[in-house]
């Protein structure tokens, strides 16, 4: 069962509109409708707030502004993972970023809500805040850790000798603009409260932190919240943690004794949700002749909120990617007057990558080797920082297969050298690499007389395909057809998971299944003869508490390769084709891996050629701020576009051998864009996204 | 809640009687005005519905022309054979606009009168000459990237977003209009206006005047196409393009017809470049001489200054594919 391309179980219902998303549940009766109002300034404070024309305004039941809202706790930035921290909203005048929530209208229907809110009349004292990323990375400081708790600086060797020393040089600088997720599913939350009891219908990734930050946020205890998320359209970090939806839901919720649903719209969710960070990226690389690497540096700086504080992992990669005796890397943050900064998908290695990976291709031109031939040279046999053995590292083979099945020896070896009618022709490649996270997770089975085993946790389904594969994984451990297995998740009563993210859930809520499935069924046979329910829990430790994730580097790998046209004219940019070769350990099901992975290429595709949100630096608003004007790839977009998995088995990772791979093929994708564009045009653009306005002065005119 | 009131209306004449009441306004497709009363930007108080009017047709018209109903879906006269063979830059067009679904509901009325999609006209919070008169303009000085290089003023430098007016610009299409003071046509041309000190008042139909429909001229002698630049492969917004039509004779352009989108506040006709063009012979160097005419007037803004560039170049391509056609034809 394990392995196979099972269709989605939950596929039925969602194609059929059955599986109900947080604003779309009925169960508590008819739900009044919450509106937020934003901040119009990106930094001040709010001197007079009027809200008796939208108090008049038709069906309006309840103005919740910084003077009738409760008072919540403040986040305690002592815990270390943002998500569970208290959220408070609407805590007092000042604003700290655009589109900040100053009110939240609550009437009968959706419009009036919103009309309503229109009509909260604010004035402000603005103050002149701090947007611009590029006029502000002198002021960068050092956190203490990064995400994910991992070290702010590394270092081997001497870096500054071995580069200065090195034949070759790459130093380059590299930027990447603001991306956001962007989920189908927009945020929002249905507060229903019974007594002392606040139910929350959620869309959220990890529903034990919701349920500390509900918890904390407005005072009451943590067995009182009980978050409800069955079915997400989409998260991809952004709902890692609960935002302003749930936590004003609640709150209006309490004061109107009703339902209280609140969705944030397009717009908001670009000022609500914390983007990726905007970095500066500068890579160094040094090499002998032969093309050994003997120093690598990145140095990261990227913005933060002044309050919370968020760190993307982004060089943090580089330490277990290539061998080099000489190594530095760093992160640097600078604040800026902007909503914090959360994960995205792939936190760290997507933007990381695009820099490292555009710099090894700059040292194989350099040097006039075959940039896949350039990474193999450079295979390190430890892990580079750490000194401890790999698991199962497949990134040559990834290579050698990729190189092959694309036709990468068929590759212009010269930039600007092959055309074909309008179309400049050139290719690119680079490497995917990965950290693979183990979490904690609760599992619990219980077979009944009807024979079905009903499987509960308080995991979640992005989209992924979490209902799918938990079904394959408890099919397989009991011996029982799918159809009588049952999976419910999504309710934070349920035994506690780490949830949805960082590419961890599949592996930690499997691991746990299997195990539950395994202490099942030595019930079953100890009870031998005597039918009943019976039930048995498994659990899987964090990685911090496993000896394996000390002794070896546990990673996934791949590599991309890409086709590129560049219109010589015109300079617009067009992907024709392009292939990823990923190892993964064991792949639980073939069908929503390789999904999971062509999304993350096409994410490559769009961080390298579309996406950007754009600041106006006078105001610290997103300009271009719906999905018409923020570009990510069309059907048009991506014409040929293949994932190949390797059969694997990482006995080093889990008992099931299997790693999470949701992030990893975004890893390294953009760069093999980016590379493919220098070499059909031999421009180099390293300022993210590659537009058409950057590449243009470099194409010569036309003569026929 | 902003309450506005709801009519379908029977007949153009009726229609054009019930729109002269304050705040009132037609709707179509209702791809643009929707959108734009969501956002409060557009606040009618009554909605009259024309998309049901009899005026989706596409006739013949006895000088060789044809006239397209004001109500005919963009989908449907992209797919008109007539207009396929003996217009094809206006099929080419439609086809390069919005997407599948959006065209299946877009009216060539509607289409005419889309609006700008300047970001800060779509932000209330912003300063906007256009929605809001005397305010200012917050793109001057702001992202401009998708912003006007000709016939702008301080007070806007907005573009008109419409793929399918840039080739009716080439085709010297004339717009039919119904007032309360009867018919009148206007050529595409005179049709629409540049911001001046009034970016909000943006064509020169009068108050309550329904667009009935556009009349196409018999067609221009010669090879016909249209090409648009993007930052995607579809579904976005020209940043620059180009509908044009030459004919020539033994290697000598004839007559030759330019328009441009994504460059000004309206489709820019560029008569220096056809002036430029005609009787010249079909080369490289003359297609850019032709295109330095056409943008010699052109300024950037900063972040729209590759525009320039790069509507010389696509002028340039465009010419070189259609006399590449015209040579392969004999
Ligand atoms: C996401 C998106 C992408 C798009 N991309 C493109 C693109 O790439 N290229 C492009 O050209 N367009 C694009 N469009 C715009 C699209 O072409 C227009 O929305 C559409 O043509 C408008 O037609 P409609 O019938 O829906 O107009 P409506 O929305 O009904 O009306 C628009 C305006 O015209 C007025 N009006 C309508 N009909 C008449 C009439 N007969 N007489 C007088 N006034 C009238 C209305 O009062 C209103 O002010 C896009 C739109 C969207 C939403
Ligand atoms: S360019 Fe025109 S539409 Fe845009 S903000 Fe300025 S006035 Fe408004």
């Amino acid at each position: 069962m394990i392995g196979q391309a099972l269709n989605r179980v939950d596929g039925p219902l969602k194609v059929g509109g059955r599986a109900a998303y947080a604003y779309e549940h009925w169960e508590a009766g008819q739900p009044l409708y919450g509106f937020i109002a934003g901040a119009t300034i990106g930094k001040g404070r709010i001197t007079k707030i009027d809200i008796a024309r939208a108090e008049r305004s038709p069906g309006v039941r309840l103005v919740l502004t910084h003077r009738n809202a409760p008072e919540q706790n403040a986040p305690d930035f002592s815990i270390t993972s943002q998500y569970s921290r208290a959220f408070p909203v609407l805590n007092g005048p000042e604003i700290h970023y655009y589109g900040e929530p100053v009110a939240l209208v609550v009437a009968e229907t959706f419009e009036q809500a919103r009309a309503a809110a229109r009509l909260v009349d604010v004035e402000y004292a603005a103050e002149a805040g701090h947007y611009d990323f590029a006029a502000r990375q002198n002021n960068a400081y050092a956190p203490k850790k990064v995400n994910a708790g991992l070290p702010t600086d590394s270092a081997v060797g001497d870096f500054d000798a071995g580069f200065a020393g090195a034949a070759v040089k790459v130093d380059q600088r590299y930027s990447t603009p603001y991306y956001f997720s962007q989920a189908m599913e927009p945020h929002a939350a249905m507060a229903v409260w019974n007594g002392d009891d606040l139910t929350i219908y959620v869309t959220d990734q990890i529903l034990a932190e919701g349920r500390t930050c509900v918890a904390s946020t407005l005072r009451i205890d943590l067995q009182r919240v009980h978050l409800i998320s069955p079915y997400i359209g989409g998260g991809f970090g952004s709902k890692l943690g609960l935002h302003h939806e749930a936590i004003l839901a609640a709150l209006a919720a309490r004061e109107v004794k009703q339902p209280v649903k609140v969705a944030m719209t397009r717009q908001q969710i670009f000022h609500l949700v914390g983007p990726r960070p905007t970095t500066s990226q500068r890579v160094r690389l040094g090499a002998g002749k032969d093309g050994r690497l003997v120093a690598i540096g990145h140095d990261v700086t990227m913005y933060t909120n002044p309050e919370w504080e968020y760190a993307e992992q982004t060089a943090a990669t580089t330490r277990s990617l290539y061998a080099a005796p000489n190594r530095l890397t760093r992160h640097r943050l600078t604040p800026l007057d902007r909503q914090r900064g959360e994960d995205v998908r792939a936190p760290g290695e997507a933007p990381g990558l695009l820099a490292v990976e555009s710099a090894m291709d700059e040292l194989a031109y350099a040097l006039g080797i075959d940039p896949v031939e350039l990474r193999i040279r450079n295979e390190p046999a430890r892990d580079p920082e750490r000194d401890v053995p790999f698991s199962d590292r497949r990134l040559v083979e990834c290579l050698r297969e990729g190189a092959r099945r694309f036709g990468w020896e068929e590759r212009p070896v010269s930039p600007a050298s092959r055309r074909d009618g309008r179309w400049l022709v050139g290719y690119g490649m680079a490497a995917a690499i990965r950290m693979h996270f183990q979490g904690t997770a609760k599992v619990r089975v219980r077979i009944g007389r009807d024979g079905i085993a009903v499987v509960q946790s308080d995991m979640t389904d992005l989209g992924t395909g979490t209902y799918t594969i938990l079904t394959q994984v408890a099919a397989d451990a009991l011996g029982l057809p799918i159809e009588r297995v049952r999976i419910e998740i999504g309710k934070s009563d349920f035994p506690e998971s780490s949830g949805s993210g960082g590419s961890w859930g599949a592996a930690n809520s499997s691991i746990a299944l299997h195990r539950a499935c395994k202490a099942l069924r030595e019930k079953i046979e100890h009870s031998a003869g005597e039918p009943g329910d019976l039930e048995a829990e498994g659990e899987v430790a964090g990685m911090w508490k496993e000896p394996a994730y000390q002794a070896y580097s546990i990673h996934t790998y791949g590599a991309h390769f890409a086709e590129v046209g560049v219109d010589a004219d015109t300079a617009e940019i067009r992907l024709r084709r392009m292939l990823g070769v990923f190892a993964v350990g064991r792949a639980l099901n073939a069908k929503t891996t390789r999904s999971q992975l062509i999304g993350g290429m096409t994410w490559g595709v769009s961080a390298a050629l579309h996406e950007e949100a754009v600041v106006d630096t006078r105001t610290g608003a997103f300009v271009n701020r719906d999905l018409a004007e923020y570009l990510v790839p069309v059907n048009a977009d991506i014409p040929d576009l293949d994932a190949i998995v390797l059969d694997g088995f990482d006995d080093k990772a889990n008992v099931l051998g299997a790693k999470g791979l949701g992030e990893l093929g975004i890893c390294g994708a953009g760069a093999a864009v980016a590379n493919a564009v220098f070499n059909a045009t031999g421009v180099r653009v390293r300022d993210f996204p590659i537009t058409l306005d950057k590449v243009l002065p470099g194409l010569p005119l036309a003569e026929a | 809640m902003r309450p506005f009131t709801y009519e379908r209306a029977t007949d153009p004449r009726a229609a054009v009687a019930a729109v002269s009441r304050t705040g009132a306004k037609f709707i179509s497709g209702g791809t643009n005005l929707l959108d734009l009363m969501k956002l409060d930007i557009e606040q009618p108080s009554h909605l009259v519905d024309i998309s049901r009017l009899p005026l989706k047709n596409i006739e013949e018209l006895p000088e060789g022309g044809i006239r397209i109903g004001a109500q005919a879906a963009n989908s449907d006269v992209a797919a008109d054979r007539r207009v396929r063979t003996r217009y094809p830059v206006l099929s080419e067009a439609l086809v390069a606009g919005a997407s599948g679904q959006l065209r299946n509901m877009a009216s060539i009325g509607g289409n005419l009168l889309q609006r700008t999609r300047c970001p800060y006209f779509y932000d209330t919070a912003a300063a906007c000459n256009k929605r809001v008169p005397g305010s200012g303009c917050a793109a001057l000085d702001g992202f401009n990237r998708v912003h006007a290089i000709l016939g702008a003023s301080d007070a806007c430098i907005a573009v008109h977003p419409s793929d399918m007016a840039v080739a009716m610009t080439a085709l010297e299409a004339e717009i039919e209009l119904l007032g309360d003071q009867g018919a009148r046509r206007v050529a595409i041309d005179d049709f629409y206006r540049l911001p001046g000190d009034t970016p909000h008042i943006e064509t020169v139909l009068q108050p309550g005047e329904m667009i009935t429909g556009v009349i196409l001229p018999a067609p221009p002698p010669g090879r016909q196409g249209y090409r648009k630049v993007r930052d995607r492969a579809s579904y976005a917004f020209a940043l620059v393009s180009v509908a044009a039509v030459v004919a020539a004779e033994r290697g000598t352009i004839t007559a030759a017809r330019v328009a441009f989108g994504g460059v000004a506040h309206k489709p820019w006709r560029s008569v220096e470049a056809e002036r430029i063009l005609t009787g010249q012979p079909a080369t490289m160097a003359n297609f850019r001489a032709a295109a330095e005419a056409a943008m010699a007037q052109a300024v950037g803004r900063g972040h729209n200054d590759f525009k320039i560039e790069l509507a010389k170049r696509t002028l340039c391509r465009s010419l070189a594919q259609l006399a590449g056609e015209l040579r392969r034809q004999l």
